[in-house]
């Protein structure tokens, strides 16, 4: 059973193992409105906690996507490349953006749970 | 205090708006600037009446010489421009909107670039096109940043035989990159393939050519897309638009990247600008092209209409994420360009194109009759060759300049020991007797 985190920066990562899978949560998918194009990191990128691992655009803007943990690319979401619209349908399940060989389980530790999350949201 | 004539406000409006910003006088605004830094006088004359202005203005356009007989190129062209071009152009839904940041309200605007791509990419046989760009060696610039985004590599390879105006504003804009920039030497005016072999390795992004080439020379670029993408190099190819009335299209050569100046498309040479550059690419590269695209769509009707899309990464809207340091879109230039090639048509830039290569035909067969006089005969050429001249060809130049005929472009100042080279341009615009009298003042000039 994995668990999902999230970060203030709306991303989500699910830890299985070493396996940590990365995405934006549900809440940034609506805020960003018709996304046109998600920019995917090299598989085999190493990534910081924090630093920025990828890039999302929309109608109107390109933002950032932090990594939500520290770690090496092993997978990318290709699927993405020719139908960027699946992060508006299902941004915390199908469009799943990269998988990252978690470096550091210690760092899960300053993320947020669900429940956290959902109340973070509230205050904003 | 001094108010100018050149200043509209009144000295009660200035003690208004100083009161308003809370200083006495426009002396205290200052005075935080040095006084030794300031402005002591503008050296600007006493106020004059509209008349007086008028005639001391159209005096001093007069020192201009507007009627020498042009054997001019090196990338900006005297071609003739169709009464359209002005007439549609001048029009003020187009002559006085700025750039439409606000789509809904310019749907003209758009459409005329809508329109201005789809000419771009018919004439470069590629994909796609950004709404324009600064000029066209912005544009070189602008290609080999794309080229660097899109592979991930860092390196620059530039055939010398590229226009060294371009060339150095690739230089300039790779100057703060990290970027590594590689020219390779001409060979008798054509790209050093062997060089460009040891240049290809894992870190090439680009490989950047143009034909004709700054000595006239048209090569042939057959598989050297291949060669650039085998080394996972793109190509890309700086045109002169005019010549593809007879030319295999960069789309046609598996260029990836084609970029030019659109100066000789309807725009005057008007001293040296304002002109336009044009960048068209393949489809994957869109997402890395800078600058504005303009795109085709329906409104909740069901209506056609025309939006700024794929502009996420414009400078206005995300600096930091931002494609071009420029976004500096040449919206009335372009909308020239496009009237000129709607205007003449395929047929008529076909026509136009190989009017101009017979021209310079016929001159250069005249001028390589002189005594000492060499043409550069190392590949077939269009519109402008190359001969070297027994004597210095600045020197010539100036001679020529007294008649009324700028003779040419002079090679020295950009290559190093090219002081008797001299780039000679012929467009549909000089006539056989023009052609002829270049050719007599040449020889006198040589005599002398």
């Amino acid at each position: 059973m994995s668990e999902i985190y999230f970060t203030k920066e709306h991303e989500w990562v699910k830890v299985s193992g070493s396996s940590a899978v990365c995405g934006i949560s549900d809440h940034a998918a609506h805020e960003l409105g018709d996304i046109t194009f998600v920019e995917l990191p090299a598989i085999g990128k190493v990534v910081k906690q924090e630093e920025v691992m990828a890039a999302i655009e929309s109608v109107k803007a390109a933002s950032d996507i932090y990594a939500p943990v520290s770690g090496k690319v092993v997978k990318v979401n290709s699927e993405l490349d020719d139908a960027p619209e699946k992060v508006n349908e299902s941004a915390e399940e199908e469009a799943w953006m990269v998988e990252l060989e978690l470096a550091d389980a210690a760092e899960l530790s300053k993320l947020m749970t669900k429940a956290q999350y959902e109340d973070y949201l509230k205050t904003l | 205090m001094n108010t100018s004539h050149y200043c509209p406000h009144t000295p009660e409006e200035i003690q208004e708006m100083l009161a308003a910003i809370g200083v006495s006088s426009v002396e205290e605004l200052f005075a935080p600037i040095p006084v030794e830094l300031r402005c002591s006088t503008f050296n600007l004359p006493a106020g004059m009446s509209e008349f007086e202005t008028y005639a001391k203005l159209q005096a001093v356009a007069a020192d201009n010489n507007q009627n020498l007989s042009l054997f001019i190129g090196g990338g900006f062209y005297d071609h003739v421009i169709p009464a359209a071009v002005d007439h549609l152009s001048g029009r003020a839904e187009f002559y006085t909107a700025y750039t439409p940041y606000q789509p809904e309200c310019s749907q003209g605007t758009l459409q005329a670039l809508f329109e201005y791509q789809t000419a771009i990419c018919r004439l470069t046989g590629l994909d796609v096109s950004n709404a324009s760009l600064y000029d066209g060696a912005t544009g070189l610039a602008e290609a080999a940043l794309m080229a660097m985004r899109a592979t991930n590599r860092t390196k620059v390879v530039v055939d010398g035989c590229v226009s060294p105006i371009a060339r150095q504003v690739l230089a300039t804009y790779l100057s703060n990159q990290d970027a590594e920039l590689v020219e390779l030497p001409p060979l008798d005016g054509l790209l050093n393939r062997d060089e460009l072999a040891k240049q290809l390795d894992g870190n090439t992004a680009a490989v950047l050519v143009q034909y004709p080439n700054v000595f006239g020379g048209v090569e042939d670029f057959s598989g050297l897309a291949d060669q650039a993408h085998a080394a996972g190099a793109l190509l890309v190819t700086a045109v002169y638009p005019v010549a593809l009335g007879i030319l295999k299209s960069p789309g046609e050569l598996g260029a990836d990247i084609a970029v030019g100046d659109g100066q000789s498309l309807g725009n005057p040479l008007s001293f040296g600008g304002p002109s336009f550059g044009f960048i068209a690419a393949k489809k994957s590269h869109i997402r890395n092209m800078p600058g504005r695209i303009v795109g085709e769509t329906v409104d909740k009707n069901g209506k056609r209409g025309f939006v700024l899309t794929l502009q996420a990464r414009e400078q206005h809207i995300k600096r930091h994420k931002a494609t071009s340091n420029i976004c500096s879109n040449q919206s009335l230039c372009a909308l020239r360009g496009l009237i000129f090639l709607a205007a003449i048509g395929k047929q008529g830039l076909a026509d136009l194109a190989r009017l101009n290569r017979d021209k310079a035909e016929y001159a250069k067969a005249r001028l390589a009759e002189l005594p000492g006089v060499v043409v550069l005969q190392t590949a077939p050429t269009f519109n402008e060759f190359t001969i070297s001249l027994p004597k210095p060809a600045e020197t010539v130049v100036a001679a020529l300049l007294d008649k009324g005929i700028a003779a040419g472009l002079p090679l020295g100042r950009f290559y190093a020991g090219s002081e008797n080279m001299l780039v000679v341009t012929v467009t549909e615009k000089r006539s056989k007797k023009e052609i002829d009298q270049l050719v007599k003042a040449l020889e006198v000039a040589l005599c002398n």
